[in-house]
């Protein structure tokens, strides 16, 4: 029988872990039996965020998690070629294209993450265009809803007549 | 000041202990990630690209606008220092581990001051980061987002309108803020309650990790607890959060320190004063033994035990007695056992002249 994580040498230590009351029994060679252990004692750092972020995308991407991983043809980044396996593999992306390319099937990694797909922070001054003057107009808005609240008119005309300018701004592009 | 000035003086603004709730926050940190569009990311980059990188930064940092927000700011070549210049600057908490990493194709940019980092070529283009003494991180993620503008006003980021600032890692993606404060935990420790308190944290979005970053122990009692979600939440929601619990940690530590006075005053006495003696009088020092040694210390001048010593004197000594420093300080390679020596005569030094004066 081979090891069940390198799936490479035999298989001659039985190993029990019992994490949450969940008992499981792994059939491992000799090396990766005193690996876990000396991982499981607090021999080794943290795990490496890196390869723990691997192991998810491989999940993501439905590459085995164990292993090593033969590249599948195809499916590489058009701008920086950057292949699925590569990002598998290193938990790295190669570079801005790569959201849009890889696009939807990063959302349940950020999922995973972030708990979140959605930026709603800052915003490049310069360059952030559209979006710098769309999250202006909402929190323009909710200053207008308070004003209203608190019935102060002039105020509420002084933002309507902001809000109005920076629409019209943005319709013009 | 410059660059030489850095990797000399083992201190920096960070260790002056002037902040806020300084006795327990030893400092705020606040960096973000930022890539430029039209590159691959650094660990795709080839070395003209990285050289185009590098060379987009010094530009930025010497244009007008940059100048008037942010100041002067000095760029310098990882391969324009040596080995232990390059590893003061990761024990003075300026520049990552990772940035030696490949050092021929890295920068770093730094202010006077120390407060202002920017890593080139890390595992993102730009890591910018605003380090403070004290609990300071609504000032630092201001001051770092100032920084941002800055180089913004003449570089084009990788932002998208739907995920923000792209990033190399997902991780970061997002706002790619990474808030952390380092904190002296030592009442926690002593009364075994700081795996749970911890432990409580990393259900919180936040992680905890040792004092040179991820993946390093916990030495001296000191921990960095930082905010684990960049995508989502707005900056500074992000950091009130993470204000918001170390302000928690902050009572657990002064109520297990108050408890420690109460219950077992001699027992904590002892130990500050074994402490003392200890670093006051040895010989040989290995650097864990002095950085759990400094911790207890610490805790006695915190808690007015030990009087005529002044708090930020442990910090520098923290940082002036790690390996590279201790190199830099005597000129000379040295084995492991001269360190130990060398190390514990400076402790003796600056203990006896800290009395002194």
């Amino acid at each position: 029988m081979e090891c069940e994580r390198c799936h490479q040498r035999p298989a001659t230590v039985h190993l029990t872990e019992i994490i949450n009351n969940e008992k499981r029994t792994m059939r491992l060679c000799e090396q990766c039996a005193r690996e876990l252990q000396a991982q499981a004692m607090g021999f080794f750092p943290q795990i490496n965020l890196h390869n723990f972020l691997a192991g998810l995308l491989h999940n993501e991407f439905g590459f085995p998690t164990t292993g090593p991983t033969v590249a599948p043809a195809g499916a590489r980044c058009e701008a920086c070629g950057l292949t699925e396996a590569q990002f598998a593999r290193q938990g790295l992306l190669g570079c801005g294209e790569c959201y849009r390319y890889f696009g939807p099937r990063l959302e349940p990694v950020f999922r995973r993450i972030h708990g979140n797909t959605c930026h709603t922070g800052k915003v490049p001054e310069r360059t952030g265009g559209k979006v710098r003057v769309i999250n202006r107009i909402e929190r323009l808005k909710a200053q207008l809803r308070e004003a209203i609240s608190r019935e102060e008119f002039e105020r509420a005309a002084e933002l309507r007549d902001t809000i109005r300018e920076l629409e019209k701004e943005l319709q013009e592009g | 000041m410059s660059i030489r000035e850095t990797v000399n003086n083992p201190h920096s603004h960070w260790m002056d202990g002037t902040g806020p709730e300084s006795d327990i926050v030893i400092s705020s940190r606040v960096r973000v990630a930022r890539n430029l569009a039209h590159l691959p990311f650094p660990h795709l980059l080839s070395r003209e690209k990285a050289e185009e990188v590098i060379h987009a930064v010094q530009t930025a940092i010497e244009n007008r606008v940059f100048r008037e927000k942010v100041g002067k700011m000095e760029l310098t070549r990882m391969n324009e220092l040596t080995p232990v210049e390059r590893q003061i600057l990761v024990e003075k908490h300026l520049i990552s581990p990772d940035l030696l990493e490949g050092f021929e194709r890295k920068a770093v940019v730094l202010r006077d001051d120390e407060v202002f980092s920017v890593m080139v070529n890390e595992e993102d283009h730009l890591r910018l980061q605003c380090l403070l003494p004290g609990l300071q991180l609504n000032r630092a993620w201001e001051l770092v987002s100032r920084l941002d503008d800055g180089l913004e006003a003449t570089l084009d980021y990788a932002f998208d309108e739907k995920l923000g600032y792209l990033t190399a890692c997902p991780t970061n993606v997002g706002t790619g803020l990474r808030a952390s404060v380092m904190l002296h935990l030592p009442g926690l420790v002593m009364v075994n309650q700081i795996k749970g308190v911890l432990g409580t944290i990393t259900k919180l979005g936040l992680t905890v990790r040792g004092l040179y970053g991820e993946g390093t122990e916990a030495k001296g009692n000191l921990f960095q607890v930082s905010n684990q979600v960049t995508l989502g939440q707005a900056e500074e929601d992000i950091i009130a959060n993470l204000i918001s619990v170390t302000r928690q940690l902050l009572g657990q530590e002064r109520a297990a320190r108050e408890a420690l006075y109460r219950e077992r005053r001699e027992q904590l006495e002892d130990r500050v004063g074994r402490a003392y003696g200890l670093l006051k009088h040895a010989r040989v020092m290995t650097s864990d033994e002095a950085m759990s040694l400094f911790s207890d210390l610490r805790l006695g001048i915190d808690m007015g035990i030990i009087k005529n010593i002044p708090a930020p004197l442990i910090i520098e000594l923290m940082v002036l007695t790690r390996p590279a420093f201790l190199v830099k300080v005597t000129g000379k390679d040295l084995s492991p056992v001269e360190r130990d020596i060398y190390r514990a005569q400076l402790i003796r030094k600056k203990l006896s002249a800290a009395q002194q004066s």
